[in-house]
């Protein structure tokens, strides 16, 4: 069953707290290599059959009207991957 | 302890004449909203008649004036008040707030949230920046009196409101921040400590026209003697701060009919 | 009606997953097949146990059911012979408010006015320590759920807390998810949390405890009890789908130590979900509004296995469910798994066959999943099916009531002959006690920073204390009080106490003084005590030392219950609590409620009046064994503090009177910490001091200052009196021979707080040490 993969991400503008916190975690547990966290959301869309374009383009509606809050968020990634 | 009716009956027509008690105000409960209760009782307390609406109804009914409560709605799902805004009550209440009529919408804490992913008013709130849900009695500084909810504060009031969320930062880019500056919406800021981070130290602001107000405070926690953050913390000069919301909105209700 | 069988369909060969389902005619013939009776927690003498009872093999669902039902979470095998005192020593007294006992979900206690109240406190300790988020949240839901299987609406939560060493870097580990979980989950179901504890202590590192308590009211009319009656009535289970949640969480984590040799147990813990228990809330509600059912019962710790059982065995005896009829979120889950799974927010139900449609519109309108898994009989059998073959036929009674009985070995250890020798007073610990001026200014603050008594708003604010517009007071006051009829002002307060010092020195003794503490506290509020809920968090029953730990603490709080007039409504009791063969301190939690007539008379624990007297309540004897004090000197060891539970008596109804009658603006019971906590606590409240003398004191009952302020003497009180009320109140503590000794006035002005005899402490410095502990370890 094919499904259609959104990732949402916080604007590069808007402060991250929850990335924050992590990228202060990290060397504590001794991974010291990285210097910014951001933390985003991805979701999966399941679809019975094909993925054709309109349903493309129904994902990409959906990700820009609940999936995200154009505000805060930006969608990254819209893409099919298969079972 | 007084029960609102069973929510989705129908919502028998109100008399035409508004005396104060005949003043409807509508408290909307969603899955998860947690404060409907509170706000009812406020609007009781403020000697009106709440009405209690159901998300799912697709008419306001005979309502003057509607309060969009705390709570988690669909648990804060997705972002908090993602989902709650695409109720079907909501497009009226959206309708209603953008129409001639201008009706008065109070948006508190869930609510505000709510009003923001719907577009209502600007901006949007996430995690509180110390990341954890925080409940503190918060002293606020009433910066617009001429809101519908807001007539019966002097300019400059600073007033003790309960405040308790997990993400109430709220933030916009600089240009709203500045536009909402320029054009006096900023209906409430923090004062002395700002809980979460928010921008500017905004507690709460209204849109344009001033109908429609949203902020993360409760002010429905702060109505009634004993219950208040007065007497349970020793905060705040009395527990009834927050009366002055439903009174506010009250009086002009009363006014508009006269 | 609904439908969705998720088990593999009968004769479809190309299905890729098929369980060999076990029948009860399969079991019969194979008397042989080996079970896995003791991965799942069974010994060898209870599986046989199961095999007489049968006449037969269980099946591998059946072995299932008895295995978590006879665990010792479910079962309470160890410890069930002592708890029958809380059901035998009740006089008339005690039973004439009680509405509900012991042995339902929770128990009911009549307030008067048509107005019920059921309250119940429960552990959740080990799931705490393997994921502290997920296991104290889940801990609130499950005793929410048990307040809501009553048939009330719950207003109120608590949380006393146990962990380990505050510098210890795993304590943070639990402290910062577990105070997230608790709140995360309360507030999200809209329950104001109005108490609970902290304490910290290394004997807990291994095995925090977290213990959740619930209040809910109802009218009595809403009363519901867990019995399925009424044969072709119809079983429903609603809610939350049902998963691999918590497979084996009762009977495995319950039942075994945390071994610190070994590979940590990985089991599944339970993950919660708020917003669907708060939808449950509303929606069962509707249904007890609506009179919508005959019976309700919560799933809990052994989930389907349980609430088939005790619903069964506490109605008409019987009833026939079919499994594949359980929604589930996790089709790969065999029978016996479903039957032992643990999955969160969901309620079984017995509804009349007239009542289903309108059954369903509640369900429809929540948008709540519900399933219709079969109905009640009159056999007297529990009978489960799959796809119509049956695999569990027993008597549910021998499942959820006759299980197992243990009359565990115990004695008094032969160490605490020592341990009740070993004094703090004189011990080297002792040695340098402070007596200057500037020596007792510096141990007050001490004490009051220290991780104990320090404030703990670092955890209360994470919490909501104002949802539902009915509490009237919260902590830091001595017991959290919540109106519940907003007419006549009718109202309850709670208040949850145990020492683990104190019971470690003294079962006996150390228990009763967890519910004397308990029942001061809410008589401190002005409430008149009214019911008890305890909570035993003990090591290991295996251990004879343990075992009688245990024998004498439940000996101790039944005698005390009785002299104090005030049944145990409900409990629980957590077992197993130990790594290796080291045991926490016992550690009997005791939650009293008690009643408001209106709750506007409640008496808040700081004063604010300037010029008001300061009056002492009781005696003072050096009693420093087991006391805040000597823990801060690293001793432990002598007897705890005397109990009398007769002056409790009279000292509460002196501090209720004086409530009612508004002879008192404040009053703040001691314990521990003595009065040098008491007396900065109630100055800090309101950030009022106060000017004390405390020669009287030191002259009547012979004790030195130091003892007078770190002494954890029982029977105690201060109080604020207006001077309007002085005599009138005076000639109330006279005419009850109460002894009761001015020793100051309230100073609004001075920003200090002055005791004869001790340095000034301005009430800053005071604050400052006080509330910066918390913030330090834990940010």
């Amino acid at each position: 069953m094919p499904r259609i993969v959104v990732d949402v991400m916080p604007k590069p503008e808007i402060l991250d707290p929850q990335g924050k916190a992590i990228v202060g975690a990290l060397p504590r547990l001794g991974f010291t290599a990285f210097s910014s966290v951001r933390q985003g959301k991805r979701f999966e869309l399941m679809v019975d059959g094909e993925v054709t374009e309109e349903i493309l383009a129904q994902a990409r509606d959906a990700a820009e009207t609940l999936l995200s809050n154009p505000v805060i968020e930006d969608v990254v990634n819209v893409e099919v991957v298969e079972a | 302890m007084t029960e609102l009716p069973l929510i989705g009956e129908a919502i028998a027509d109100a008399p035409a004449a508004r005396g104060l008690a005949g003043a409807r105000i509508g408290v909307i409960t969603f899955p998860g909203t947690l404060d409907d209760r509170d706000a009812a009782r406020a609007v009781r307390l403020a000697g009106a008649t709440p009405v209690a609406l159901w998300h799912a109804d697709t008419t306001l009914g005979d309502v003057d004036a509607i309060v969009i409560p705390g709570g988690f709605s669909y648990g804060d799902y997705l972002r908090a008040g993602a989902i709650a805004r695409f109720a079907p009550l909501m497009a009226k209440v959206i309708d209603a707030a953008n129409s001639d009529a201008k009706l008065p919408v109070l948006g508190i804490c869930n609510g505000f949230q709510i009003l923001t992913e719907s577009h209502l008013l600007p901006g949007s709130m996430i995690k509180n920046d110390h990341l954890k849900f925080m409940c503190r009695d918060q002293i606020l500084r009433v910066e617009n009196t001429s809101t519908d909810w807001t007539g019966d504060y002097q300019p400059g009031q600073e007033i003790t409101i309960p405040l308790k969320n997990q993400d109430g930062q709220y933030i916009a880019d600089e240009k709203t921040l500045d536009a909402l500056e320029a054009e006096g919406r900023v209906v409430f800021r923090y004062v002395g400590f700002n809980p979460n981070g928010s921008r500017r130290d905004i507690a709460g602001i209204s849109n344009a026209a001033g109908n429609v107000v949203g902020l993360m405070p409760h002010p429905e926690h702060a109505v009634e003697a004993g219950f208040g953050p007065e007497s349970l913390d020793g905060i705040g000069g009395s527990d009834t701060e927050g009366l002055g919301f439903f009174t506010s909105v009250l009086n002009k209700i009363v006014g508009d009919t006269k | 009606m609904t439908e969705t069988s998720t088990g593999p369909a009968a004769g479809n060969a190309t299905e890729t997953k098929k369980f060999n389902i076990d029948t009860v005619e399969n079991a019969a013939k194979t008397p042989d097949t080996e079970l896995p009776w003791a991965e799942l927690g069974l010994k060898q003498n209870e599986f046989d146990e199961v095999v007489k009872v049968l006449g037969r093999r269980p099946t591998g669902a059946e072995l299932a059911m008895y295995s978590v039902m006879w665990s010792e979470h479910c079962s309470y095998k160890s410890s069930k012979n002592h708890l029958r005192q809380f059901g035998e020593k009740v006089t008339e007294e005690m039973k004439k408010d009680m509405l509900v006992g012991i042995g339902e979900n929770a128990g009911v206690t009549n307030l008067g006015d048509g107005w019920a109240v059921t309250f119940k406190i429960e552990s959740h300790n080990s799931p705490s320590f393997v994921e502290p988020y997920q296991g104290a949240a889940t801990g609130i839901g499950g005793i929410v759920r048990d307040i809501i299987s009553m048939g009330a609406r719950p207003v109120a939560v608590m949380d006393p807390l146990r962990f380990g060493a505050i510098d210890h870097p795993d304590t943070a580990r639990v402290m910062h998810g577990a105070v997230a979980g608790i709140g995360g989950y309360g507030n999200s179901l809209g329950l104001p949390n109005i108490g609970g504890e902290m304490v910290f202590d290394s004997v807990y590192q291994g095995n925090p405890l977290v213990n959740a308590l619930a209040v809910g009211v109802m009218r009595h009319e809403d009363i519901r009890l867990a019995n399925a009656s009424g044969k072709g009535n119809k079983v429903v289970l609603f809610g939350a789908r049902t998963g691999g949640d918590g497979i084996g969480g009762a009977s495995v984590l319950a039942s075994e130590s945390f071994d610190d040799t070994k590979p940590s147990k990985r089991p599944a813990v339970q993950v919660g979900d708020p917003f669907a228990e708060k939808v449950l809330i509303e929606c069962c509600l509707e249904l007890f509004k609506g009179s919508l059912v005959e019976g309700i019962q919560d799933l809990g710790a052994a989930g389907i296995s349980c609430a088939t059982s005790e619903l069964a065995s506490n109605g008409d005896g019987g009833m026939e469910v079919e499994l594949t009829s359980v929604l589930l979120r996790d089709p790969t889950l065999t029978p016996g798994e479903i039957l032992m799974s643990e999955s969160q927010e969901r309620m079984m139900a017995v509804v009349t066959p007239e009542n289903i449609a309108a059954f369903e519109a509640v369900m429809d309108k929540w948008a709540v999943e519900y399933s219709w898994l079969g109905e009640v009989t009159d056999t007297g059998r529990l009978i489960i099916t799959w796809e119509g073959e049956v695999i569990v036929d027993v008597d549910p009674r021998t499942v959820a009531h006759d299980g197992p009985v243990y009359d565990r070995p115990y004695a008094r250890p032969e160490w605490q002959d020592a341990v009740q020798a070993d004094s703090f007073t004189g011990s080297v610990q002792d040695a340098g006690r402070p007596s200057a001026p500037v020596e007792l200014a510096a141990a007050i603050t001490e004490l009051v920073a220290s991780p104990n008594m320090c404030d703990k708003s670092w955890i209360t604010r994470q919490y909501d204390r104002y949802v539902g517009g009915n509490t009237a007071l919260a902590m830091p006051d001595d017991a959290g009080v919540v109106r519940v009829d907003e007419e006549t002002g009718l109202g309850v307060a709670l208040a949850t106490d145990a020492n683990g010092r104190y019971t470690y020195l003294d079962p006996y003794h150390g228990a009763q003084l967890a519910l004397a503490e308990a029942y001061r506290n809410v008589a401190t509020t002005g409430a008149v005590p009214m019911a008890v809920s305890d909570c035993l968090n003990f090591g290991s029953p295996e251990d004879p030392d343990v075992m009688w730990q245990l024998a004498e603490a439940i000996r101790g709080l039944s005698d005390a219950c009785m002299v104090l007039g005030i049944p145990v409504t409900g409990g629980n009791v957590s077992l197993y609590n130990q790594t290796g063969t080291v045991p926490i301190h016992p550690s009997p939690v005791v939650a009293v409620l008690g009643k408001f007539d209106d709750v506007a008379r409640r008496t808040p624990s700081g004063w604010r009046e300037d010029g008001q007297a300061v009056y002492l309540l009781g005696t003072t004897a050096a009693e420093l064994d087991g006391s805040e004090w000597s823990n801060l000197r690293g001793h432990l060891g002598g007897l705890p503090p005397k109990v009398d539970l007769a002056a409790e008596r009279a000292l509460g109804e002196i501090l209720i009177n004086a409530s009612r009658d508004g002879m008192v603006d404040s009053a703040h019971d001691l314990s521990e910490g003595g009065l040098a906590a008491a007396l900065v606590e109630s100055s800090l409240r309101y950030g009022v001091g106060a000017r004390i003398a405390l020669q009287d004191v030191l002259d009547r009952d012979g004790v030195d200052l130091f003892t007078a302020l770190f002494s954890e003497s029982q029977g105690r009180a201060i109080v604020s009196v207006p001077r309007s009320e002085e005599i009138r109140f005076k000639d109330m503590c006279t005419a009850r021979n109460f002894p009761h000794l001015r020793i100051g006035v309230v100073d609004a002005e001075g920003g200090t707080l002055e005791i004869n005899g001790v340095e000034t402490m301005s009430l800053e410095a005071l604050r400052e040490a006080h509330e910066a502990t918390l913030p330090k370890y834990f940010g």
